[in-house]
């Protein structure tokens, strides 16, 4: 039982890329912290130099308060699940489970029974004698697994370990390895760039981008209040619908927004959990509405021109133009489309008649409203 | 040639398509056609000389010395072991040839694994052990290969191994060994860490993690993963060892610790026109390297493989 700190910890790589320029986190005792971002933000860099796979350019990693940057990856006492798996291949399954304890010159009578007790847990007792060869995928990844567990370290990292599996059987060992983290209790780090995973497993999702921690909190607390416009965006698929919008007014009585040549106006609580807009009052913002958020029940309207329905069974997913110029996050910041019009998408009731070219008028629930500053991208929230 | 399908190197699903049998392949193509006829004339005509001599040393001497090898056909009844016994009982500069059997597997079994060995631990270390120099040292070793054999003779000899520090222990035989070895190394430590480098460097991390020094990751997981790439050195080492004359020669001192080839060239000369010795002693000194070759060959051929297929 373990706790993870990471002060200031950064990577610079001599050729004078800086992968991680000064990441603080902290990871409690027992918690499944997942680190989510897009390909190349740092993340798989951030476990490598957890598990001392990398070296540490500055700042400090603390494993339970005892700094670790100079030691050894077999002198941490972590385990590690890695993308490919890595078994050993001219070892059996029990030879790859065993393999750590042989190290540690554990007893073999013990070797024996904690193989045979995390092979019973991972249904690998058919396999023991097999070569990794002779399994499946879905085997192999659990023999990955069954060698971390085993030892019962101090941390487990784990860096993509679904991605090697077909889409049926990485729902199911998702949801697998959630329980088995949660049963065992060892403080985990799993790097994903699947949102999916990470708000499906993680305690809390720490999202980076270039490096840089965006915002580390719940998996609701990312969805319902992101920080900033790049968070809102890649947590979520479909992804929010952002697009530019001028505040009108703001003030006691409520806050007006115009989106797309329509008004869309924010009252009561709704205008309290976005009194930071009155800053911004003439002023061009983005405004974010989550796909959800439109067509079901809201006070405010707005009214689109339906390009495209999805038919997905449990909802209807409507493409459809808005004359209103799309806002997105990319890597250096925040990018302002170009062109007068943009696509947003809404999730309707699967019953609800939509066709093709139609206008349309979908409600919009305000308490579900986003805004976020053009230049940084931060949201705009209480103040 | 299946067997190449046995041992996955990388335990990752992707690896485990590709490893198409290539060899089967190539067996498909050949079995087919023209091809099969041509690789069987090759292998007929590249196999003539040396079943020339196999016939030739079990001819009595008489025949021999008149009649073509081929005309042992019609007279298949015709062999004798004479020429065996004769040449292992014969006397090459005072001793017994088959006192030079020996000495040749004196000299070639270490002379390949000392090696080999070395080259190993040298290929993990610069392809797995992070330190100052590396690359510049691995470039710096793999250039030596350009250095010809014939060119180190005098400067060895005269600055090592008669050099007035060298230990007298290391004289004689132990000196082809180090000699051997050093020839051997730059080849060998580039094969070997072209091969060892190439190992998945997942699995070497994962053995970090799970606690393992650099010895036990060499041992438990390189050791048997490289089996193919230093079996098929292993080979080629222990023939070219096995073959050679001139180092041995230089190196070994008296003829007590000379090779087989010291006694057959000796032979060629002193027994000249008696031939039927001398396809006796040649055919001794093949015979272990067929052994070994016919042995191994299974690992020679996964070993050649091993290098232009990923894995």
């Amino acid at each position: 039982m373990s706790t993870l700190t990471m002060n200031n910890l950064q990577k610079k790589y001599p050729n004078g890329f800086v992968a991680v320029p000064g990441l603080d986190l902290h990871i409690d005792d027992g918690e499944f912290l997942v680190l989510v971002g897009p390909s190349g933000c740092g993340k798989s860099t951030v476990l490598r130099m957890v598990a001392g796979l990398e070296d540490i350019s500055g700042g400090d990693l603390l494993i339970d308060d005892t700094r670790v940057n100079d030691k050894g990856p077999q002198e941490r006492d972590i385990a590690m699940v890695f993308q490919s798996y890595a078994l050993y291949p001219n070892m059996t399954v029990e030879g790859n489970i065993a393999f750590a304890m042989k190290l540690r010159k554990t007893d073999k009578g013990q070797i024996k029974q904690k193989v045979a007790e995390v092979a019973e847990l991972l249904e690998l007792t058919q396999v023991l004698d097999r070569k990794p060869g002779q399994l499946s995928g879905g085997q192999r990844q659990r023999v990955a697994m069954g060698r971390a567990i085993v030892r019962e370290p101090k941390l487990f990292l784990m860096d993509e370990p679904l991605s090697n599996l077909d889409a049926k059987l990485r729902v199911q060992t998702r949801a697998e390895i959630a329980k088995l983290q949660r049963r065992l209790g060892v403080t985990t780090m799993y790097v994903t760039h699947d949102q999916v995973e990470a708000m499906t497993m993680g305690d809390r999702v720490a999202v980076l981008r270039r490096g840089v921690l965006m915002q580390c909190a719940a998996p609701s607390t990312l969805y319902e209040s992101p920080d900033n416009l790049f968070v809102a965006q890649f947590i979520g698929s479909p992804s929010m619908n952002v697009v530019r919008g001028v505040v009108r007014s703001a003030g006691e009585e409520g806050i007006v927004l115009e989106v797309a040549g329509q008004s869309l106006a924010l009252t009561g609580a709704a205008a309290q959990r976005m009194a930071g807009l009155a800053k911004y009052g003439g002023q061009e913002i983005a405004v974010g509405i989550r796909p959800e958020a439109l067509g079901g029940d809201g006070e405010g309207q707005i009214t689109v021109a339906v390009d495209l329905v999805e038919m997905l069974g449990s909802e209807k997913l409507v493409h459809a133009s808005i004359d209103a110029v799309a806002v997105r996050a990319i890597d250096t910041g925040v990018e302002i489309g170009t062109g007068t019009s943009s696509t947003m998408i809404a999730s309707l009731d699967p019953r609800r008649d939509v066709r093709v070219g139609e206008r349309l008028t979908l409600s919009v629930d305000t308490m579900r409203v986003h805004a976020f500053d053009l230049q940084t991208g931060a949201a705009i929230g209480r103040s | 040639m299946t067997t190449t399908a046995d041992i996955p190197l990388i335990a990752t699903p992707t690896a485990a398509k590709d490893e198409t049998p290539v060899m089967t392949k190539v067996a498909n193509y050949t079995n087919k056609g023209m091809g099969k006829y041509i690789v069987w004339a090759i292998a007929a005509l590249w196999t003539v000389p040396t079943l020339g001599l196999l016939i030739s040393s079990f001819r009595p001497e008489d025949d021999i010395k008149t009649t073509g090898w081929w005309t042992w056909f019609t007279e298949p009844g015709n062999v004798t072991i004479d020429n065996y016994t004769t040449v292992l009982q014969d006397k090459v500069a005072g001793r017994p040839f088959s006192e030079f059997f020996w000495n040749t597997l004196q000299i070639a079994i270490p002379g390949a694994i000392i090696p080999i060995s070395v080259a190993a631990l040298a290929a993990y270390a610069l392809s797995w052990m992070h330190f100052k120099g590396r690359d510049t040292l691995s470039v710096f070793i793999v250039a030596l290969m350009v250095v010809p054999l014939q060119m180190c003779l005098i400067p060895l000899l005269r600055y090592l191994f008669a050099a007035s520090w060298f230990p007298n222990a290391l004289s004689g035989t132990p000196s082809i060994w180090i000699a051997h070895s050093i020839f051997a190394m730059p080849l060998a430590i580039f094969l070997l860490k072209n091969f060892i480098g190439a190992l998945p460097s997942e699995v070497i991390e994962a053995a970090r993690v799970d606690g393992a020094s650099h010895m036990s990751i060499f041992v438990k997981i390189v050791l048997p993963l490289s089996v193919p790439a230093i079996a098929s050195l292993a080979i080629f080492q222990f023939l070219w060892v096995w073959n050679d004359l001139l180092v041995a020669k230089v190196f070994g001192g008296g003829a007590a610790n000379q090779p087989m080839t010291y006694a057959l060239v000796d032979m060629v000369g002193n027994k000249g026109n008696e031939w039927q010795l001398l396809t006796a002693g040649a055919f001794i000194t093949m015979i272990v390297p067929l052994i070994v070759f016919l042995s191994l060959q299974r690992y020679f051929v996964r070993g050649l493989l091993a290098g232009s297929v990923k894995g």
